[in-house]
């Protein structure tokens, strides 16, 4: 069992392979390559601009890229190249085993509909035909986000940001995927409530061994929660390995501009 | 009628539209896009159903039209005699006598044949746009069967009225392939969407038919908790004492009097020609 195990890990669940994708003459992100192993949290940080949210949309199959591939550690057939997938099974991967959690909770969320059929909608998406069922799923994953039982009928729209951002988590997390991309998912949030988002990821992430890429701009955050960090600039990668290793001994000349940015309070 | 090619549309335009029809019945449930034409009347008011009717008219047939069931509204009337002019075919009251029935919301109470055509006026043919507003995203909802934001829609109904409150329109799955609008028909007809008659549905101003041959596979979507349920007010007719046809209810005065009538004028009045009565009848077929 132990060995079964053990060989199992040994299979990236996700390999990047000199991912490019470019804006007409201009480069969107280029050459990026990492494995990404199962139960890992990988980083990207970087500046506005620098291409983090291209090279994830890109991953996750939101637009194609022009050259490089995205091999996933599918259940079925082991490793698959997605970009390759027709995109049934694309959009399939996309509400079974990968999640995606966008900054802005509106994006992520349909704002007509209450909180249990947000929830819901993966379940239903995937065959779920039986209403108590998927009810008492919803409800379940609400208490897990640490959003009381008896908001379960409201709208999204009746919440606060940092709930939304709960919210759009456990709507992602309901089908029990095995990879989550995370696009600066504590932007906008009052330092608090992210602090409380954080300790809610990162118990997540454990519980569930979810392997998650999540692009942010704020060291915090990738100080906290990635095992592995890559640092972008102008589309590359500049820099990349432990998170801690590439915070406390910065060797390229942007990230340690990046680490001397941060304001100490 | 002269002054008209016959049934209003010209023959390229008809062609057009019965390759349309084809393809509809050949795919049951699909969405064809057509060009629809400018018609003399509004949008809303019955410009697909129109030209489908247009298109399948020959000068043998018998026409029938009826608006919430009733023969005597006014869409029905105007449809009516607008085919009157411009074709000059005969038209009937009666469902059984007709060889084609241009409906808005209803299905006849009477068991269609495999001699009818019943062409079905529609507003919004997409079953998903108020959850999904983008034309593109649907489509590919639809070729790939990603239905599952059709049940958000019925988990929402159960989560805020206990049941499953959608009452007209109720989304179908056609021969296990593609969730289709029946047209805003109540609920209580759903089931007799499994007929021997040919259904053709015209949405004019969304530039679509689609279409559900004899005898086709026709699933009212719901939970397994929360099983389909035809439903409908439960009264017997006032007029002919049916129990088992879809009822209208009119309200009387302003003392809070009302009165359950049929919605299908033609069955309710059969019926009271058959001595049938309710309970505000008579026998002689009037209301009292």
């Amino acid at each position: 069992m132990g060995a079964q195990v053990k060989e199992q890990d040994m299979t990236p669940l996700l390999q990047v392979n000199a991912l490019t994708k470019m804006y007409g003459p201009r480069i969107g992100c280029k050459d990026v390559s990492f494995d990404l192993y199962p139960g890992e949290v990988m980083g990207i940080v970087g500046e506005s601009g620098s291409g983090k949210s291209t090279l994830l949309n890109a991953m996750a199959g939101h637009h194609a890229p022009d050259q490089g591939e995205v091999v996933f550690d599918t259940r079925v057939d082991g490793p698959v190249d997605t970009l390759k997938m027709s995109e049934p099974e694309r959009r399939m991967l996309g509400r079974t085993d990968w999640a995606f959690v966008h900054q802005h909770a509106r994006d992520g969320l349909r704002m007509s509909v209450s909180a249990g059929g947000n929830i819901g909608e993966r379940l239903m998406a995937v065959g779920g035909r039986h209403y108590g069922e998927i009810r008492t799923q919803a409800a379940d994953w609400l208490g897990r986000v640490e959003i009381s039982d008896s908001r379960i009928d409201d709208r999204p729209s009746a919440f606060s940001g940092g709930m939304q951002q709960r919210l759009q988590i456990a709507r992602n997390l309901v089908t029990g995927p095995r990879l989550v991309f995370m696009d600066e998912p504590t932007g906008g949030l009052d330092v608090s409530v992210q602090a409380r988002l954080l300790d809610l990821l990162r118990s997540l992430v454990r519980e569930m061994g979810l392997s998650a890429i999540i692009v942010t701009h704020d060291l915090a955050v990738v100080r906290l929660l990635a095992d592995r960090l890559m640092v972008m600039k102008d589309g590359h990668v500049v820099e990349s390995g432990l998170t801690d290793q590439v915070l406390d001994d910065p060797q390229h000349a942007y990230t340690q501009l990046l680490v001397s940015s941060v304001l100490q309070v | 009628m002269d002054d008209y090619n016959f049934a209003y549309l010209d023959e390229q335009t008809k062609r057009m539209i019965r390759r349309a029809i084809l393809k509809g019945l050949a795919v049951p449930g699909y969405q064809v896009p057509f060009a629809s034409r400018e018609m003399p009347m509004p949008y809303g008011w019955g410009t697909g159903g129109v030209q489908v009717s247009a298109a399948t008219l020959t000068p043998k047939d018998t026409l029938k039209v009826i608006d919430q069931g009733a023969d005597d509204t006014t869409n029905a009337v105007s449809i009516r005699k607008f085919f009157e002019r411009t074709a000059g075919v005969a038209t009937t009251e009666e469902t059984t006598k007709a060889s084609i029935i241009q409906t808005r919301h209803r299905i006849p109470e009477a068991d269609l044949t495999e001699d009818q055509i019943l062409v079905y006026q529609v507003p919004i043919p997409e079953p998903l746009r108020f959850l999904e507003p983008r034309e593109t995203e649907t489509r590919k909802m639809h070729s790939l069967e990603e239905y599952g934001l059709m049940h958000v829609k019925l988990y929402e109904d159960i989560s805020q009225h206990g049941d499953i409150a959608t009452s007209y329109a109720y989304p179908v799955k056609v021969e296990d392939r593609y969730v289709m609008d029946p047209s805003p028909i109540p609920k209580f007809d759903n089931p007799k969407l499994e007929m021997a008659a040919i259904q053709l549905f015209g949405a004019g101003r969304e530039q679509r038919i689609y279409a559900v041959p004899p005898y086709t596979k026709v699933v009212s979507l719901d939970f397994e908790d929360y099983p389909f349920e035809a439903s409908k007010a439960d009264h017997p007719c006032d007029l002919c004492g049916s129990e088992h046809s879809y009822l209208d209810e009119v309200i009387l005065d302003d003392a809070g009097n009302r009165m359950f009538v049929c919605s299908d004028t033609d069955y309710c009045r059969s019926r009271r020609a058959e001595g049938h009565v309710g309970r505000l009848g008579d026998s002689e077929g009037e209301a009292a």
